[in-house]
Order: structure tokens, then C-alpha cells, then sequence
């Protein structure tokens, strides 16, 4: 009897599952399988099939000076975004954590970048950065006579200037963990600390800032993310140039797969992403495996 | 507690360096409203007294097929949103009360795809659209997001802090294992539903990638990718017309926003925290 329930509920459990690994299978796990499968076979092209080529495409990637540059685009990315937009973040959330006047306005301030769509967003800053006309170029002219400069269209501030709207437009997400967090901090812990003499400064450093390590690690899981995945505004902004000084990896993929239609070359770089995530991932797991006993 | 005076000034100094910091961060958008409110001749020109205008906001609506980008996402959106709470639930509702063999590994499954979104893998997604003849569809971008890992996993620890006695108690009332779900789970999980259903919305709203690469043609274009389009063939438009195409396409989601922010930010956070 005890049996037949049992069965009964593995047939409910799968039968409830069903529908939802259909669709993950379908849409994220078959896919990740046959773009590492076809990594290995050649583009097919009209009536020429997909051929077996071994590590042709591979040898051609670590070959390609493109990819190099895209991957170097897209750490100095990485490293520009994410330790600013967080130390933002948390400045942003002992803010508004504060007893500060006007407090509503501040935070709608800092946290209404992240509702906009990212091609908005990309939108205003162009005009901001428009060579001569743009808020930017008025702003230097006036106040230091500059020249009109181009930051979008010279390969030495395109990427800087990418990097500039991803931290507006991420600080104020993730002021939002920080806020969460510093509320569940318990007022007890400052108060002693005040009773023995300790300043806001050292009451920071050594009770809040420890005590935020978690959401600080949280924080930079989905920030390291993120910056392999965000990837709109430069479609609008500078469209990977000028000569792929902007280009980041899932931006090239895209080129390479819906532009040259080189798909077996766009899986590889594919299984390049993916394997730099798994990378990620699994140093992180560990990283915050070591963290989380140290609180 | 506050009454020392050093105090007093050490908090003037914070109010007014969070207050720099909030302008600077609201001077986009506020100078991109205020393009968008006047006649082209002030875009670049500031002039407090400059003359309002809604003239960007008509122009913009009539040069491109705005009201079907509009009617595109809304439906891409509804679609995105009913799919994931009808398997999300199903699937989490599995995995927090049942007990069946491949549990752990299909959980782990369902995890991977925090880490692998269907953005990266466009390609074969395309492949797979091209091969159910889904290309150009609004269900083409809707479906592969919606059997949503997040989604599974924030309803799943939800449901797990439901006690199991009011489960029991329904089972007992003769109610079967959906009927529990619909009973128990589902209304008990309501502020849940509300902060994922509040950032699936504004996900899908501003999602762009993989709608550019799955449609191409303005039945099918939502308001990202036609914004795109618009401003891409620019070489006539004015700014302060694109800059209100630009708050046309964002302001739902602004508007609601600001009504509701209170909402949004606790939604956020309780995604964030579980």
C-alpha cells in the first residue's frame, strides 16, 4: 500500500516537472550540447553540410587577434564596472540607510536608472557624448576651453565610455542588496559600539563593512555575470568600434553569427563564454564556500 | 542621540555630498526630458524660459509604428509572465513538497540556467526557431525564457517556508495535491508572485538581444528593438525627437515605477536575499 503512494507521488513530481525541463532542456541544456558539438564541424553553407574539422575552429579562435582583443575588452570591462558600481552601491546605500533629508528623492535618484531598458539608457547617454553638441563637450568647453572630443569614436575612450553608463545604470541595483542588508544589521551592535567611543568610521570598517561581506560576495557573483552578458547598450552606443576597441564577447558572437553567418565559428566562441562562466562559477562557489564559514 | 554638534556637521557634509551624488544621477534623464519637452532649437541650449512642447512626443509617434511596438511587447510581456507562474509553479511546487528520484540532479539542472541564460546560447536558439518555423513570432522571443531557473528557484524556497501542517490539513479536508497548490501555496506565496512577476516585467520589457535576432518586421518588433531601429536610421531625426521616442518607450515602465516604488524596491530585494 505504502508502496503504491509512493510511486504515486514520483509520477506527480515528474508529471508536474514535465513541462518546465521540456522547455529547459529544449532552450538551455540541448543548445549548450550541440554548440560544443558543432564547435568541431565546419559552417555549412548552401548545399555544402556541416563537415567534421577536429580543432579547426579552436585553433582558429586562439589564432584570431580579434578574439584576444574582444576578451582583453571584456576583463577591462569587467575590472572598470564592477568594483565601481559596488563601492557606489554601498556608498549609495549608507546614504539612504541614513536618517537624510529628502530621503525618497535621493533614492528614486539613484535607483531609477535600473528600470529603464538598457537601449533607453543608451540612447541618452549618445547624446550626451555627441562630439561638440553633447552635454559633455559643452560642459569641458566652457569650463576648460577644450576641444570637441569624441569618446565614442576613438578606440582609446570608447570602451571607458561604455564603462561609464554600465555603473549608472548597475550602482543603484545593487545599492538595493546593500540596503536590504544593512537593515537586517541589528541597531544594538552600533549602539555598543557607541557607548565605547567608537567613531561612524570604525563603527563602518569593523562591524558593518564584515557584517555586508556576504551581499558584497552576492553582489560581485552577478556582477562578474553580468559583465559577459550585458552587452545592448553597445549596439546603440558604438556598435563593438571603433575597430573593436568597444566589442565585448557575446557582442561579437553576435557579429560573427548574424552578421558573417559564420555559425561553427560563433559556437566556439560560444564554448569559449560558456567555459569562462563554468570558470567563474566554480571559483566563486569556492570562494564564498571559504567566506561564509569566516562569518 | 544625535544632539553633539560635530555630529550635526558630519551629517550636513553627508546630506549634501548624497544630494551631489543623486543630481549627477538624475541629470541624464532630466536633460533627455527636457530635450524632449522643448522645440528642437533649445536641445542644445539651456534656457529656463524656453517654450514646452509635446511636438517631439507626435513626431516621434507618427515617424515610426510605435503603437504596435507598444501592443508587441505587451502581449510579449503577458506571455512571458502567464508561462512562468503556470510551470514555475508547477515545477517548484515539485521540487519543495515531492519526493521522486532525480530530484537533486534535475534541481541542479534547473540551477544551470542562473549561470547560462538562453541569450548566450542565440545561435542554436535561432537554429531551433528556424526548425518549429517560429521565426518573426512574439512566442519565438517569449519561449525560452519561460521556463525560468529564478523563477523555479525563488517559488521553490518560498514554498518550502510554508508549514507542512496547513498542507496536511487540506489533504485531510480531501483536497488533492493541486487543489492543495491552489489553496495553500498559491496564496500564501502572493508577495512572492508579485516582486517576480515586478522584475519579469521589467526584464522582458527591456530585453533586446534575442528579440533583434528572432524578429524582423514590425508586427513582431517590441518597443526595444524598434527604438533601436529608430534611432539607427537617425540621419534625419532630431535628437529631441528620439530622446522622446526614447521616455515613450520607457515611461510604462517609468511611471509605473515611480507610482509603485516602494513595491519595486522591496520586490528586488526579496529576489535578491532568497
Amino acid at each position: 500500500m505504502r508502496n503504491v503512494t509512493l510511486k504515486r507521488e514520483w509520477v506527480l513530481g515528474w508529471l508536474l516537472l514535465l513541462p518546465s525541463m521540456v522547455l529547459l532542456f529544449a532552450f538551455t541544456h540541448i543548445p549548450a550540447v550541440t554548440t560544443f558539438l558543432n564547435s568541431f564541424y565546419s559552417t555549412p553553407r548552401g548545399r555544402r553540410a556541416a563537415k567534421f574539422i577536429g580543432a579547426e575552429n579552436y585553433e582558429r579562435m586562439l589564432g584570431d587577434p580579434v578574439f584576444w582583443q574582444v576578451l582583453w575588452n571584456n576583463l577591462w570591462f569587467a575590472l572598470g564596472t564592477i568594483p565601481v558600481s559596488i563601492a557606489l552601491a554601498l556608498v549609495m546605500a549608507l546614504w539612504v540607510n541614513d536618517r537624510l533629508a529628502g530621503r525618497g528623492f535621493v533614492r528614486m535618484a539613484y535607483f531609477t536608472p535600473t528600470v529603464l531598458p538598457m537601449i533607453a539608457v543608451a540612447n541618452i547617454w549618445l547624446f550626451f557624448y555627441t562630439p561638440g553638441f553633447g552635454l559633455f563637450d559643452q560642459i569641458t568647453g566652457t569650463l576648460f576651453g577644450w576641444p570637441a572630443t569624441n569618446y565614442l569614436g576613438s578606440p582609446e575612450t570608447a570602451l571607458n565610455a561604455v564603462i561609464v553608463v554600465t555603473v549608472w545604470k548597475e550602482a543603484g541595483f545593487f545599492m538595493i542588496f546593500y540596503l536590504a542588508a544593512l537593515q537586517s544589521i541589528p541597531q544594538s551592535l552600533k549602539e555598543a559600539a557607541q557607548i565605547e567611543g567608537a567613531n561612524r568610521w570604525t563603527i563602518f570598517w569593523r562591524i558593518t563593512f564584515p557584517l555586508l561581506m556576504p551581499t558584497t560576495l552576492f553582489v560581485s557573483v552577478n556582477a562578474v555575470i553580468n559583465s559577459f552578458r550585458l552587452v545592448d547598450h553597445i549596439f546603440i552606443l558604438t556598435d563593438g568600434g571603433p575597430n573593436n576597441a568597444s566589442a565585448l564577447l557575446l557582442f561579437h558572437i553576435y557579429e560573427v553569427a548574424f552578421q558573417h553567418w559564420e555559425t561553427a565559428y560563433a559556437a566556439t566562441l560560444t564554448v569559449a563564454l560558456l567555459l569562462i562562466l563554468c570558470l567563474l562559477a566554480i571559483g566563486q562557489f569556492f570562494f564564498v564556500d571559504r567566506k561564509v564559514h569566516y562569518k | 542621540m544625535t544632539g553633539a554638534s560635530p555630529f550635526s556637521y558630519d551629517r550636513l557634509l553627508n546630506t549634501v555630498a548624497a544630494w551631489a551624488l543623486a543630481l549627477l544621477w538624475i541629470l541624464p534623464l532630466a536633460y533627455a526630458v527636457w530635450t524632449a519637452i522643448h522645440p528642437a532649437a533649445y536641445e542644445a541650449r539651456f534656457d529656463l524660459l524656453a517654450p514646452l512642447t509635446l511636438e517631439n512626443f507626435v513626431k516621434a509617434w507618427q515617424a515610426a509604428p510605435f503603437a504596435r511596438y507598444f501592443l508587441n511587447t505587451v502581449l510579449l510581456v503577458t506571455m512571458v509572465l502567464a508561462g512562468q507562474f503556470l510551470l514555475c509553479t508547477l515545477a517548484a511546487y515539485a521540487f519543495a513538497r515531492f519526493t521522486f528520484p532525480g530530484r537533486n540532479i534535475l534541481f541542479t539542472l534547473v540551477l544551470l540556467q542562473l549561470l547560462v541564460m538562453p541569450d548566450i546560447l542565440m545561435v542554436e536558439n535561432y537554429k531551433t526557431m528556424r526548425l518549429l518555423d517560429l521565426v518573426d513570432t512574439i512566442p519565438a522571443i517569449a519561449l525560452p525564457y519561460v521556463a525560468s531557473g529564478f523563477g523555479i528557484f525563488l517559488l521553490r524556497q518560498t514554498f518550502m517556508t510554508i508549514p507542512r501542517e496547513l498542507d496536511d490539513a487540506a489533504r485531510v479536508e480531501g483536497a488533492s495535491a493541486l487543489g492543495v497548490l491552489w489553496r495553500v501555496y498559491i496564496p500564501l506565496a502572493k508577495p512572492t508572485y508579485l516582486a517576480y512577476g515586478l522584475i519579469s516585467i521589467s526584464h522582458h520589457w527591456n530585453n533586446f538581444l534575442w528579440p533583434l535576432i528572432v524578429t524582423n518586421s514590425v508586427e513582431t518588433r517590441p518597443v526595444t528593438v524598434g527604438l533601436s531601429v529608430f534611432s539607427a536610421i537617425d540621419s534625419g531625426v532630431e535628437w529631441s525627437v528620439i530622446n522622446a521616442a526614447t521616455l515613450m518607450t520607457s515611461g510604462p515602465l517609468l511611471i509605473a515605477f515611480l507610482l509603485f516604488q516602494r513595491q519595486f524596491v522591496q520586490s528586488f530585494m526579496r529576489a535578491g536575499i532568497k
